[in-house]
Order: C-alpha cells, then structure tokens, then sequence
C-alpha cells in the first residue's frame, strides 16, 4: 500500500536511507524470496514535485510497518494513509469521495476520538481561513469527538502553495492539497533529550544526537544486537545505539577520553548512566592499526558505527612512534624499570590506512549481513566525488548520505553490508584494492592534506589552481544545504 | 572490563603465538545490574571460547558455570542466569590481563584494560 510520507526538511541526503534501513529493520522486506542483499522500497514524487521536496510517497507491505518506521524514524515527520489529493479543493473533494468506504468508516466511529490539523507549506494562513477549512469537510461523515490533546485518529490537511519566495523549500510548480490520516510520526522529543549541551562529558568531535540516531537507525541497533565503535571518544554514537536497546562496546587509543573523563560522574560511563542507558558490555585502550583480537574471533558485531578521525578535527593516530628516551639508542627498548606507567608513544595515522583498517576489522568481525556505518571526507570540488569511497569485496554500499560541512569539503555517511564471509584470500585482494585506491584517489587524504585543503586561505588555493572562480553565494533554495 | 570483553582479547605483542586466553589478576571485581536479554546471550553463546570464559569466571570469584555447555544448555532458564551473569555483570574493575606466553601485564584500570602496546613490541 502506498503511504504519504512527510520529512522534515533537513538532511536530505539521509531521508530516504533511514526509511529503508528501518523498513528492512521492521520486515518489510521478509517476504521477498530473492537472496538479494539489499532490497529496495518503491518510491513515488507527487505531481510536479521536486526529489529534494519533504513530500514523497512510498509503498509498505502494511500499516503496522509504516508506524513502527514513522515512530523510530528522525526525519519522518509523519506517515499517512491518503485519502485524497488534487490540485484544488473541488479536485481534492472528489478524490476524497471516490476513496473506498470500507478504508474511511472505521476511523469515523461514533464511539472514537478524531481532530484534523492543518498544515501549509510555503504560507501562513489566518485562524479563520484555518476554521474554514476544516469546516469545509462536511462531506466527510466524520462521527467522532473532537479531541484535540489525545485523539485516536488524526487527520491531516496539508497544503502545498505554489508560492516562488524565498522560504528554503524545493520549487513547486502547481499547488497541491492532500488530506490523509496520521499513521505514525517521528518522536523528535529525543532529540532535546539527548542533545549534546545536556551531556554531562562531551570530546571536541562528539556525534551530534540527530546524527548519531541516524547513524544507529543505518546500523539496525535493536535489543539482542551488539554494536561495536573502535573511535568511541565519549561514546556519543554508541549512546543511540543503546537508545535503541543494543549492547555496545567500544575502544580507543586514547586513554583520557575512554577513562579518566573530567571526574567521577563526567566519563563515558556516565554519559550512559545519564540516561538510564544500558553501559557499554567494554570499553578498551586499543589499537585498530594493530587490534588485540584473540586469533580466530570473527563475526561478533551486528553493526559497527563510527567517525573515523580524518585530520580536519582530530587527526589519527596509531602505535609505534619511536621518540627515544634521552640516552637511549637504537634499537628502540623500553627499560624494565620504566615498564610500568609507560606511555607509549604513537604515530600519526592517515585515513586512508585507518580506513583499509575499519574496513579488514569490519570484514572480519561482522556477522553476515551486519552493517558497517561510518563518516568518510570529500572534497567538495573534486569531479565525481561519488567514485572515490572506499571498497571491500566482503562488503556492498548500500547508501551515501551527503553533508555538507563547508564550502570546502563535506562528510558523507556510508552504509555497507556484509555479504561475504572474510577469508585471507579476501583479505589479500582487499589490500591490493586499497593499495589500488590510494595510489588513484586519495593523495590529498594523506598527511594532514585535507586539513589544509579544508583551512588554508582561499588566497593560496586559488594561487595554486589559477582559475578564480566567483561562487554565487546567494542561493535562494537551500536544498542540500539544508 | 566483563567477560565477555575478555574473551574476545588476546596479547598481540610481536611474536607472541599464543596470547589467549589472558590470565586475569583481579584486585577490584565489582557486580552491575543488567538485563537480560536472551537472543543477545544466545547469539553470543557460539562466539565465546567456553573453557577460557569459564577459567576466567573463576579467577573473578565465581564458581557456578558448568565446565561444558553445549546449546542443548540454551533452554534452560538456570542455565540462562548464570551465563547472563557471568558473561555481563561480572567486571573487572581494577587488576591485570596477563599475557600467557611472556607475562607481560596489561594493566585494567576503572574498569577498561589498556592494551597499547609499547615502542618494542609493536
């Protein structure tokens, strides 16, 4: 059955991504028969509907599966069940009344509760206008009480204008009238909740929450699944996986961000206890350059989430830098006597080889089908950007969601998911893939390029290129900017 | 640090063959409440190395884990208790993971064990 459904504005790279991920999550997809590892949702544009506009309709095997998408979902502003739509209001009546009875009746009961909001898009109308609109549904046999707090049914007239001002909206070429009834609707209340000024320990590159929800509805995070992230910081992605009910573990190479925090109650930990959230099952000191796993452990996580360091914020690093001690000479040794409270020392890591690291532990410790979800930097004026992100044969992409972070560069959050088990002839060519990638995308990533193609003066940059272009910096519609 | 996290480490200094399971050398064993959740701990129960995890559970005071399971063992709510308690709430909070192969110390400090290893073993 097909559903109207309604984003919020923003993050439009990520709206559709979210409802498949969470229509696999709920089983829309288990009566599909075929071994396809990703299956897709039939989508629709209403009428002369731009792809960037909130409005879209999608197709679900049933309404329970719509709700349960609508309710977890973040940027679904609600689900409903048309019962008309037209261009005008005359148009919109006979859709309404052609709608079949058998669909209308039960949610017009005598017995039930019901209110119908108004909702334009592009204009502000007055209380009046707003009153005859509603009145104008006595076509409707509506039967029920009004209830405006709690209503069983809620109805919905929503109004697209086809207004041409400046309102950050995709243009509209012809106005367009729905009116359906509410089946779902996304809880945005968490997001208040979790939002990163109430967190009590935060990390200069914590996960904003509305991201990090997105990023755990990507990984499928649900009670029984375990959720690992080898770049916890302060454990803000790993804090919506548990939101959602799944286990999390997490590690890092830094010890001050996963144990020492600012105090007792400003850690990692209480970031999760903050909440009432399950605590994550571990928490290590590791390495990913050089990951303590016991030989053998393979397919533990459901889902791996996270923001690997890519040098514009925090910059990687890994075990091995050799800065010798004072008298010290080669080859490196640590004296027995200052063995314990040692601190190592660490190397710089680049992305590009902290990135073949995250995709050989996702290779390995994810279980058939689990989801690997991190962040990954592009740069804006590259030419086809979209053929540049990385690759694993144990692994398919199944979305990239833009964000754009500057004129410069933008993040792009990818999803993957397993579809083949790891073995070392898998993971041989993957380093000859790797090897293969760096060599031909990736030079600007090594070695703190991207933190200057990102800060240097726009003076240098155009120096180096000798096109100096002017970009219009007055776009009326946002789109992705959004 | 829980057992489950233990089972799932070994030493990885270079040349080290044999690093799993680490021996753990428990000051602190502290408990947390957890809930349980069955599908979680039966999808872990074919991940986990059973003799290292119930070797460990001694070392951390407890005694209650069969020396052998197999999933037959999944059915049974006991059964189900005692791994929930052993593989979730029991945590290290203070102590050592040590290597068996070189007696290398992995210090667990506050609950999460440090397992960078130094310049010459990398």
């Amino acid at each position: 059955m097909w559903y109207l459904c309604v984003f919020f504005h923003r993050l439009l790279d990520y709206r559709k991504p979210e409802v498949e991920s969470l229509a696999k999550l709920f089983g829309a997809f288990d009566d599909n028969q075929n071994d396809d590892v990703h299956p897709q949702l039939q989508w629709k544009l209403p009428l002369h509907h731009h792809p960037d506009s909130p409005f879209h309709l999608v197709n679900l095997p049933s309404e329970e599966i719509a709700r349960n998408i609508a309710n977890r979902s973040i940027l679904v502003k609600g689900m409903y069940e048309l019962w008309g739509e037209g261009g005008s209001y005359e148009e919109l009546k006979d859709s309404i009344l052609s709608y079949p009875d058998e669909r209308k009746l039960p949610y017009l009961e005598s017995n039930s509760t019901f209110r119908i909001t108004v909702d334009t898009f592009g204009k502000v109308i007055s209380l009046q206008e707003h009153k005859e609109l509603i009145q104008g549904f006595t076509y409707i046999p509506f039967k029920g009480k009004v209830n405006l707090r709690k209503p069983e049914h809620n109805f919905w007239l929503i109004e697209i204008d086809n207004c041409e001002g400046n309102n950050g909206l995709p243009p509209v070429e012809q106005k367009r009238i729905f009116f359906g009834r509410e089946v779902g609707a996304a809880d945005r209340k968490l997001l208040p909740t979790y939002e990163l000024k109430s967190r009590t320990y935060l990390g200069p590159t914590a996960m904003d929450a509305e991201i990090a929800f997105l990023m755990a509805n990507q990984a499928l995070a649900t009670p029984g699944k375990l959720v690992y992230d080898p770049f916890v910081g302060t454990g803000s992605i790993l804090v919506a996986a548990a939101h959602f009910g799944a286990m999390t573990m997490g590690a890092d190479i830094d010890i001050r961000v996963v144990r020492d925090g600012r105090g007792p109650d400003r850690n990692v930990w209480s970031n999760f206890k903050q909440y009432g959230l399950e605590m994550p099952v571990g928490l290590l000191r590791a390495d990913n350059n050089l990951p303590p796993w016991r030989p053998g452990l393979k397919e533990v996580f459901d889902a791996i989430i996270c923001d690997p360091p890519y040098g514009v914020r925090a910059g990687g690093r890994k075990s091995g830098g050799r800065k010798l001690l004072k008298g010290a000479v080669e080859p490196y040794i640590v004296p027995d006597d200052k063995r314990t409270d040692h601190i190592p020392s660490t190397a710089p890591y680049s992305l590009v080889e902290c990135v073949h690291d995250l995709l050989d532990l996702a290779a390995k410790m994810l279980v058939l089908g689990g989801r690997l979800v991190f962040f990954y930097p592009v740069l804006r004026e590259e030419e086809s950007p979209h053929n540049h992100f990385p690759e694993h044969p144990c692994f398919k992409l199944i979305s990239s969601s833009e964000q754009i972070l500057s004129s410069r560069y933008c993040r792009v959050l990818l999803t993957m998911v397993k579809i083949g088990p790891y073995t070392e002839e898998i993971s041989l060519a993957a380093r000859m893939q790797h090897l293969e990638f760096r060599e031909n995308h990736v030079k600007w990533l090594e070695d703190g390029n991207l933190h200057s193609a990102v800060f240097s003066p726009v003076d240098a940059q155009l120096k180096e290129t000798g096109d100096y272009k002017i970009k219009d910096s007055t776009k009326k519609y946002r789109g992705k900017y959004v | 640090m829980g057992l489950l996290t233990h089972n799932m480490l070994s030493s990885n200094i270079r040349g080290v063959v044999n690093g799993f399971p680490l021996r753990i050398e428990a000051v602190k064993v502290v408990e947390k409440n957890v809930e349980m959740n069955t599908d979680f701990l039966k999808n872990m129960f074919e991940k986990i190395d059973w003799k290292a995890f119930v070797e460990a559970s001694i070392s951390m005071g407890y005694t209650e884990l069969p020396k052998e399971a197999d999933s037959s063992l999944l059915d049974s709510d006991d059964f189900l208790n005692r791994f929930h308690h052993a593989l979730l709430e029991l945590h290290l909070e203070e102590g050592a993971l040590v290597c068996p192969e070189t007696r290398r110390r992995f210090p667990v400090s506050k609950g999460i064990p440090h397992m960078l290893l130094h310049e010459d073993e990398v």
